[in-house]
């Protein structure tokens, strides 16, 4: 460890490269708060994500016309408003509504920013989701279903033992874009002040004037977690696989 | 062996060169400042969502005191104003590129900024860091203590405040966040620029809230000109601007038409050069 911070040291002194993060205590503790922070808002995000597609592709399918009517607009309304402006709503209007106590000078809200930032993104990448599970569902033959009713499965019943099976694995290759796009768009809880990893580089390159270096730093964190993420979802993929279904 | 001793001859050549060019500048060069008297127009780099230093009033028009400042420029030139709008992260490279002649921005004078363009003495104002917060919540920076407290993204006083005061800091993109999540109550104080926080308060939009602290981190400002320059004609006609300023008292006239209250400073260096002026 101090052979690997000596060498950054090292490397500042003779080239000018501040890879301060490598070095600094003070820094790299700030950084290793900021991976933390970012991992845990991702799987937060990426598992409410999932769960709002799931209901939500289920409740597209629904009898009653108010429930459909109900998603169409949520679909609309996420899908068609950016994911920044969308935060920023959900912090500054939607936070101030939810109840809050004194804490000192200040009002502690039930909902943190991170909270914010996970309900906010879920249901952002879930109004995806919702569009990506219905077509996998819509990928699925009608025999299918209603040879799962003939055997006496209820709707909910056929929805979650045959159709959803065999419905994700058709949409896995669209769900794996949009999850990669979720991960990436997690940066964006800088903007409420979410100490993730974007927001911790700028605090860090404010202070050390190495923009170039956190910009490089920043550049290979991401590509680590998408690159894991997207093998992750490949190896489910092939584990789910069905011999003559799909590919 | 010819050609070492070619290449030997050339470098010699070229380093002479190199010397005597850097002779020619020790002095300054005025390239930027004949531009501007040719072209009759002086363009000056300024904030334009800074008040009351540099902002857009209610109909798009740039003003403030710096604003002001500049005016004073090209009134004493004899040149028209145009004025550019720049912001904290690209002010040097404005300048450096030759889109703007003068930089009058806000700019904090700091040793490796002095680096990268030409600073004319003296210092013009100076501000510190002070926080914004409701009345009576706190008292000294001792009681921001692990409580959250609003920046904006990039202030360098982020850090001391947390590192030295223990303060949790919540840095948002912009000002405007900021104020908005303070306004919210979702942190105790916002800490920013003590100037502009006297500039918040004169607005009468926080009638509740007051500036309870001793400013900490006194830091001159510095307008600017181009690095080379500095040692030639431009350089020592803003020196001898800022000067009149301060002797005149027109910086002191400026913060009270702004709004700004008095600092300390501007009434110290009016003080000192006073009496330089002829009776």
């Amino acid at each position: 460890m101090e052979l690997f911070a000596d060498f950054f040291r090292n490397l500042y002194d003779t080239t000018g490269w501040n890879f301060v993060v490598f070095y600094d205590n003070d820094e790299w503790t700030r950084f290793i708060d900021a991976i933390w922070t970012t991992v845990k808002l991702i799987v937060a995000c990426l598992i409410f994500s999932l769960v709002v597609g799931v209901i939500g592709a289920w409740a597209q399918g629904a009898k009653s016309k108010l429930v459909r009517y109900f998603m169409a607009g949520y679909i609309q309304f996420f899908r068609n408003t950016p994911p920044f402006v969308q935060i920023l709503f959900f912090y500054f209007v939607l936070g101030n509504l939810v109840p809050t106590y004194d804490a000192g000078g200040y009002q502690e809200s039930y909902i943190s920013s991170f909270g914010w930032a996970v309900i906010s993104l879920g249901f952002f990448a879930g109004s995806f989701n919702v569009e990506i599970f219905r077509s996998g569902i819509e990928a699925v033959p009608t025999a299918t279903v209603e040879a799962a009713e003939a055997l006496g499965y209820s709707r909910l019943q056929a929805y979650m033992f045959v159709v959803l099976p065999l419905a994700f694995r058709v949409c896995l290759p669209a769900l794996n874009n949009n999850l990669v796009n979720l991960l990436k768009t997690t940066t964006l809880a800088y903007g409420i002040a979410v100490p993730e990893m974007m927001y911790t580089a700028n605090q860090i390159w404010s202070d050390n004037v190495n923009v170039g270096e956190m910009m490089m730093v920043l550049f290979v964190f991401y590509i680590g977690l998408v690159s894991i993420l997207v093998w992750g979802m490949s190896r489910w993929e092939n584990a789910m696989r069905i011999p003559g279904y799909g590919k | 062996m010819k050609k070492i001793l070619k290449i030997g001859i050339a470098g010699l050549m070229a380093g002479g060169l190199l010397m005597a060019a850097t002779a020619a500048n020790a002095g300054g060069n005025n390239d930027r400042f004949m531009k501007v008297m040719k072209r009759g127009t002086l363009v000056v780099g300024v904030k334009a969502d800074y008040k009351p230093w540099g902002f857009r009033d209610s109909s798009g028009k740039l003003v403030g005191m710096e604003i002001d400042m500049a005016n004073d420029v090209a009134k004493a030139l004899g040149v028209e104003l145009k004025l550019v709008p720049v912001q904290s992260s690209n002010r040097m490279q404005f300048l450096q590129q030759g889109k703007i002649d003068l930089m009058i921005a806000t700019m904090s004078d700091k040793a490796n900024r002095r680096k990268v363009v030409g600073v004319p003495d003296p210092n013009y104002y100076t501000s510190g860091t002070n926080v914004l917060a409701k009345k009576g919540v706190v008292k000294s920076w001792a009681d921001l203590k692990g409580k959250p407290v609003c920046g904006k993204q990039g202030a360098f006083y982020n850090k001391q405040v947390s590192k030295k005061y223990g303060a949790k800091i919540i840095a948002f993109v912009g000002n405007a966040e900021a104020k908005q999540a303070l306004r919210d109550g979702k942190c105790v104080a916002w800490v920013y620029d003590d100037s502009s926080i006297m500039a918040d308060l004169a607005s009468g939009q926080y009638n509740d809230y007051e500036m309870p602290m001793k400013t900490e981190d006194d830091t001159p400002w510095a307008l600017a000109v181009p690095k080379e320059e500095r040692g030639g004609i431009w350089g020592n006609f803003m020196s001898g601007m800022i000067y009149n300023w301060h002797r005149s008292g027109r910086l002191i006239e400026l913060e009270k038409k702004w709004g700004i209250q008095a600092t300390s400073f501007l009434v110290d260096m009016n003080k000192k050069f006073e009496a330089y002026t002829p009776k």
